[in-house]
């Protein structure tokens, strides 16, 4: 029989449709339900859950009790195991955050798990890296690409996973917005980690081209081009994201995914460094800085990697700043400029202009940065 | 499922279905489909028995794994597979966007198979073949009346070995300039053909990709950051693969000359500029047309194609060898060009596919090449105006303006309305004996379509395929699942892609496959 987790936040995109702009906080959800707003995430559960029914027999769904799951499951007429009982019909996100600590240790194929942002981070936080996990899209604010575009997309791609079927695995971003600034109309997203996600090989970008490059491929042969080319006796900071971890790996070092890394002769100089470690380097050493953008918006700095401060930048100096991306990422953003935000409005300034950004071995776009 | 609607007038079409196996699979041990007779005595006196003179370490020690097959059944294979097929004769050819598929008048094939043509030997003296050098003379002639160039070569077999000639040339020009060492970088746009980074990177060049702006055209301030002492060359198609056509041409090209680097033209998309821009007057230094392209050969599998690759006067000396050249009322093949790169193709590339442009272009004359433009821009413009009539259909930039040639269409809306993909659509219009192409890939016009009428279907013809394609809109949105499953009325269903990516399920040959089954 296989096993499928699954974890629903109850209160997940409540505070939307009254006009909320997320339900992150008591008081916020208090608020919602005064303005009359109605549970959203049960019928975008069952919506998912019915592409499984196929395989309903051979399934058992690991869940919590009561509107964490459980009521969804049997509804449906799935065999349940229930591993976590929330203590107050009001569940928040230290529910969501036990609750995916206790499935993961049932080994299960796949944790599905119903919620926005602020789920996902929860996610993030308990079982880190170390599970295939999937997002069924109910919540306000879903930046994060570690959900699927529907309910139904969602549980098309947990069928292919029970049935063994058609499946890459991807590390995906766990972005999440400052809400406070949301409901101001401002736009701000914070890189929190990654999670491993299913892809449908099917919707794959590549898969009728000559060479099928995937993504990991593609890191691969940018992070061999900037090994290639790393010149002796300069000091590398190494941004966090997957492209920049490939760095790491072509060079066989240890590595942080979301720290700053900093090498130098081809030897790791100090993991995980703090914006005074940085600046240490910097002052004694000629320096370049690899960044990749993160954070669903294309954030060069200022998400995820304030260590990389106003201070460190104007040292390095903008021409030796070096851009990696992977041509998804790119063609992701639309023509929309890469951003950066270092808090230092001169040093943003600064950094306006084109930047050549490596997309593949020996291959690089022109490509805008402005100031946030 | 409901029924498919037929208040369209859409086309009540079948694909043939002969479960056909492959050629290797209906080898008989034994069978045969000629027998060669032995040759005469008289004969093998003089030249030996054909056999005995191979030296041993080149014989074959066991027989080829032919097929063993006769002379009908082969005849009856190959006739099935061409019902299997969608044609270009047969179907509206609308869909292979980019690639320009016009009619191939049939008496330039007739007169490209004549004896005259075929019995030819390319080791000949220049003497005994004068008709056909002629021929190569003058449609250099014309070439360079369309281009502004001043001399072209026909030895590339196609577009992209045209790209790599130009990427040869451009190496080799900055070796004879002493800077070969410092420039190292050429620089592209993203709607340029994939060729034009492709070739020149298998030449040790970097490529730099220019993004477009908000109207489509390549971002000149992003150019202009890309140009510098290290710039080899600039690649470009214009229009590119959006229809969208770079008005400022000159003033990419007067830059990429200013910093000393030279600008090749990939004219791919040349059908709707016949007579009305030319390369030279753009500022570039060398291009290329393709003849099974713009100028009416059969393409690939029906061609074979031809690159045509035309240089200014100070690159002449450059070109692969030879060219033909016209002295003393003699034509004849000159090898004295002394920087030249050497061959990129035995010979002189494909004379009968020069033979069939030339017929063409002799038919039309200048007013009619000119003509040729006109007719394929109008029905171009008149495809792209009635498609984004339909709900879910648009396409990115410069709005409210034509497009030259061609058109890359987003079904992104349609998309997000009702699930239904591009690549969905492309499936579902094989059903009506039709098809297109949607985008290189990477896609960066998301859910793409590509279409190029050119000058060949009628109004009716474009009326058919503007009906087919609102009429599979209409699905989407009405009856999705019968687009979901489909083709309905293909040779073969809906087919499992996921193993597309997977080398470990390719079979490239008979002998690959044999190995791959059995170890299942």
């Amino acid at each position: 029989m296989k096993k499928i987790g699954l974890i629903v936040n109850p209160i997940a995109g409540m505070g939307g449709k009254v006009g909320l702009k997320g339900t992150d906080g008591t008081h916020i959800l208090d608020k919602a339900i005064r303005l009359g707003a109605i549970p959203e995430a049960p019928a975008k559960t069952i919506k998912a859950l019915e592409k499984l029914l196929p395989v309903r027999d051979r399934l058992l769904i690991v869940t919590c009790s009561g509107n964490m799951g459980q009521e969804e499951a049997e509804n449906l007429g799935f065999q349940t195991k229930i591993v976590y009982k929330p203590k107050k019909t009001i569940t928040d996100s230290n529910d969501t955050k036990l609750a995916a600590k206790k499935i993961k240790e049932e080994e299960v194929e796949l944790l599905l798990f119903v919620g926005g942002d602020g789920t996902a981070r929860d996610v993030y936080e308990s079982v880190g890296n170390r599970q295939l996990v999937l997002g069924i899209p109910a919540g306000v604010k879903i930046h994060s690409p570690v959900y699927a575009n529907t309910p139904e997309k969602a549980g098309e791609l947990a069928l292919l996973c029970v049935m063994g079927k058609n499946i890459a695995v991807r590390e995906e971003e766990v972005v999440d917005i400052d809400e406070e600034a949301f409901r101001r109309d401002m736009v701000r997203t914070q890189l929190y980690g990654y999670l491993k996600v299913p892809v449908d090989k099917k919707f794959m970008q590549n898969k009728k081209a000559p060479t099928p490059l995937g993504e990991e491929a593609t890191q691969k042969a940018i992070a061999l081009d900037i090994v290639d080319h790393m010149e002796k006796e300069i000091c590398y900071i190494i941004g966090p994201g997957t492209t920049t971890r490939a760095i790491m790996q072509a060079l066989r070092l240890p590595y942080t995914l979301l720290g700053v890394d900093v090498v130098m002769n081809r030897k790791i100089m100090k993991k995980d460094a703090s914006e005074s470690d940085l600046l240490n380097y910097v002052n004694q050493y000629p320096s370049k800085l690899i960044l990749t953008p993160t954070g669903g918006q294309g954030y060069l700095l200022g998400r995820g990697n304030q260590q990389i401060s106003g201070d460190v930048i104007k040292k390095v100096g903008k021409e030796n700043i070096i851009i990696v991306s992977t041509n998804s990422k790119i063609i992701e953003l639309r023509g929309k400029p890469l951003l950066v935000y270092t808090g230092d409005k001169k040093v943003d300034e600064m950094l306006k202009g084109y930047y050549r950004v490596k997309v593949g071995y020996g291959m690089e776009v022109m490509y805008r940065v402005e100031g946030e | 499922m409901k029924r498919i609607s037929r208040d369209h007038k859409v086309r009540n079409f079948h694909q043939a279905k002969w479960d056909e196996p492959i050629i290797f699979e209906l080898s008989n041990e034994g069978e045969r489909g000629i027998l060669v007779p032995e040759a005469e005595e008289e004969i093998v006196k003089v030249v030996g028995d054909g056999v005995s003179k191979i030296p041993e370490s080149m014989k074959r020690e066991k027989l080829p794994n032919l097929p063993e097959i006769n002379q009908k059944r082969v005849l009856m294979h190959y006739l099935r597979l061409s019902q299997e097929t969608l044609g270009g004769d047969l179907n509206i050819e609308i869909g292979q966007g980019t690639c320009t598929m016009k009619y191939n008048p049939k008496i330039n094939e007739y007169i490209a198979r004549m004896p005259e043509m075929t019995e030819l030997h390319p080791l000949q003296d220049e003497s005994t073949v004068q008709g056909i050098l002629e021929i190569i003379y003058k449609t250099d002639l014309c070439m360079r009346e369309i281009s502004g160039m001043d001399q072209f070569t026909f030895q590339p077999g196609g577009g992209s070995q045209a790209i790599f000639t130009m990427a040869s040339i451009v190496r080799k020009y900055h070796r004879e300039h002493g800077e070969e060492n410092q420039r190292d970088e050429i620089i592209t746009t993203v709607y340029s053909h994939p060729s034009d980074a492709a070739a020149p990177a298998t030449k040790g060049y970097k490529v730099i990709t220019i993004m477009p702006d908000e109207e489509g055209y390549p971002d000149y301030e992003a150019f202009k950051n890309a140009v510098s002492e290290r710039t080899a060359a600039f690649f470009v198609a214009n229009p590119e693969d959006t229809g969208v056509f770079n008005p400022r041409i000159k003033e990419f090209t007067d830059l990429v000359r200013k910093a000393g680097g030279l600008n090749c033209y990939d004219q791919a998309n040349a059908n709707g500029l016949l007579g009305v821009t030319r390369a030279k007057e753009a500022g570039f230094d060398m291009c290329f047309f393709n003849l099974h392209k713009t100028f009416s050969t059969p393409h690939g599998c029906g061609g074979p194609g031809g690159g045509a690759l035309g240089v200014v006067k100070e690159l002449i000396d450059y070109l692969p060898k030879p060219i033909v050249g016209f002295k003393d009322g003699k034509y004849f093949l000159n090898y004295d060009l002394d920087k030249s790169i050497g061959k990129v193709r035995l010979f002189n590339g494909v004379p009968q596919t020069v033979l069939k442009a030339y017929a063409w272009i002799m038919s039309l004359g200048a007013e009619g090449l000119y003509e040729v433009a006109k007719v394929a821009v109008l029905n171009n413009n008149y495809l792209f105006k009635k498609l984004l009539e339909h709900k879910g259909v648009d396409a990115p930039y410069i709005r409210g303006k034509q497009r030259v040639e061609q058109v890359r269409y987003t079904l992104e809306k349609l998309a997000e309305d009702t699930g239904i993909s591009t690549e969905d659509i492309a499936r579902r219009v094989m059903d009506f004996g039709m098809h297109y192409w949607t985008s290189h890939h990477p896609y960066y016009v998301p859910e793409p379509i590509t279409l190029e009428p050119t000058e060949t279907p009628s109004k009716e013809d474009l009326d058919e395929y503007i009906r087919t394609l609102h009429h599979i809109f209409d699905e989407a949105y009405e009856n999705p699942e019968i687009i979901k499953n489909a083709p309905h009325r293909s040779t073969i269903h809906k087919i499992d892609e996921s193993s597309f990516d997977d080398p470990e399920k390719w079979a490239p040959t008979w002998r690959v496959y044999l190995r791959k089954t059995e170890e299942e």
